[in-house]
């Protein structure tokens, strides 16, 4: 392959940034931060499937596959805790969700 | 410059600017579209590797599933998503900095990682003739059958965990009670009045 993995590892140590990035800047916006969990996860698989081509090992798209199962509980978890929290607050500033504080 | 090089750099160069404006856009809906956008570059990336099973999965997991339950929520919830920007500017600078510490280690390990230690692992690439699926196909059922397993289940407690944190039952509305239906008898659903004559019946 003429692009190296050196190139692959660097985008996707940039899209983990970027996905970082956007949880410091976005914290008070949770539907933007589950966005940037899952950018941080396709960094990882992007990670995972570079190296399992390079290496001529494909349990690493197995791996990636798996990443792939929990993002999407994760998200799928994460809007329903978001759609119930909407519900008893009517709105979606988490940084007063200290409702279960008791 | 051959045309993988290009079709690397143009896919990396749109998904990176993408997740860019993901976290930047103003507006939510414009970030899940974005969202999607990086996405289906990731997908091109993963064909460009040779993981075509991956990329397809991607599109129908992401784009067809994940993508569109986030567009459906942020245009279901009725938010004022202008307040919500207040603190934006406020975390720029430190989130800049910790970001940008991140970025610069991470590249440095992965290149020294890539040129170095795994560069000198690498096996010869195992002619088989089989496709990446295939391949993937015999791994995945054989080897790592119990993780397989292990990601179903983890999909139904998601879906049950979703399901039981937003299904409402609203106070007013008449549902079908099939056992109240089947446990009725003549007694509990029928009773004689005997009515005098002029009088009629009060409850």
């Amino acid at each position: 392959m003429s692009v190296g993995l050196p190139a692959y590892l660097a985008v996707a140590a940039a899209l983990f940034t970027i996905g970082v990035f956007g949880i410091f800047v976005n914290r008070r916006n949770i539907i933007v931060v589950l966005m940037s969990i899952e950018l941080i996860l396709l960094a990882v698989n992007i990670n995972l499937v570079s190296f399992s081509m390079f290496l001529h090992d494909v349990v690493g798209q197995i791996f990636a596959m798996f990443v792939l199962t929990v993002a999407a509980a994760e998200a799928a978890v994460g809007l329903a805790i978001l759609v119930t929290f909407f519900r008893n607050r009517g709105d979606i500033a988490v940084d007063h969700a200290n409702m279960m504080k008791g | 410059m051959d045309l993988q090089a290009i079709a690397f750099y143009t896919l990396a160069a749109i998904m990176l600017a993408a997740a860019g404006l993901v976290v930047t856009a103003r507006n939510p809906v414009h970030s899940v579209l974005f969202l999607i956008l990086a996405f289906f570059s990731g997908a091109g990336l993963f064909v460009l590797l040779g993981a075509e099973f991956l990329a397809m999965l991607l599109i129908v997991v992401y784009v067809g599933a994940v993508a569109v339950l986030f567009l459906f929520v942020v245009m279901m919830l009725d938010v004022d998503f202008v307040s919500l920007r207040s603190g934006f500017a406020q975390y720029m600078p430190v989130g800049l900095v910790v970001s940008g510490l991140l970025l610069v280690e991470m590249v440095m390990v992965s290149g020294a990682v890539a040129s170095s230690g795994a560069a000198a692992k690498v096996k010869a690439a195992a002619v088989t003739g089989r496709s990446n699926i295939e391949e993937i196909g015999r791994v995945l059922y054989t080897d790592y059958v119990y993780f397989f397993q292990a990601a179903g289940l983890v999909l139904l407690v998601a879906m049950i965990g979703a399901i039981v944190l937003t299904l409402r039952h609203k106070p007013g509305v008449r549902r079908q009670n099939i056992a109240d239906q089947t446990a009725r008898t003549r007694k509990s659903g029928l009773s004689i009045v005997k009515v005098a004559t002029g009088e009629g019946i009060s409850e």
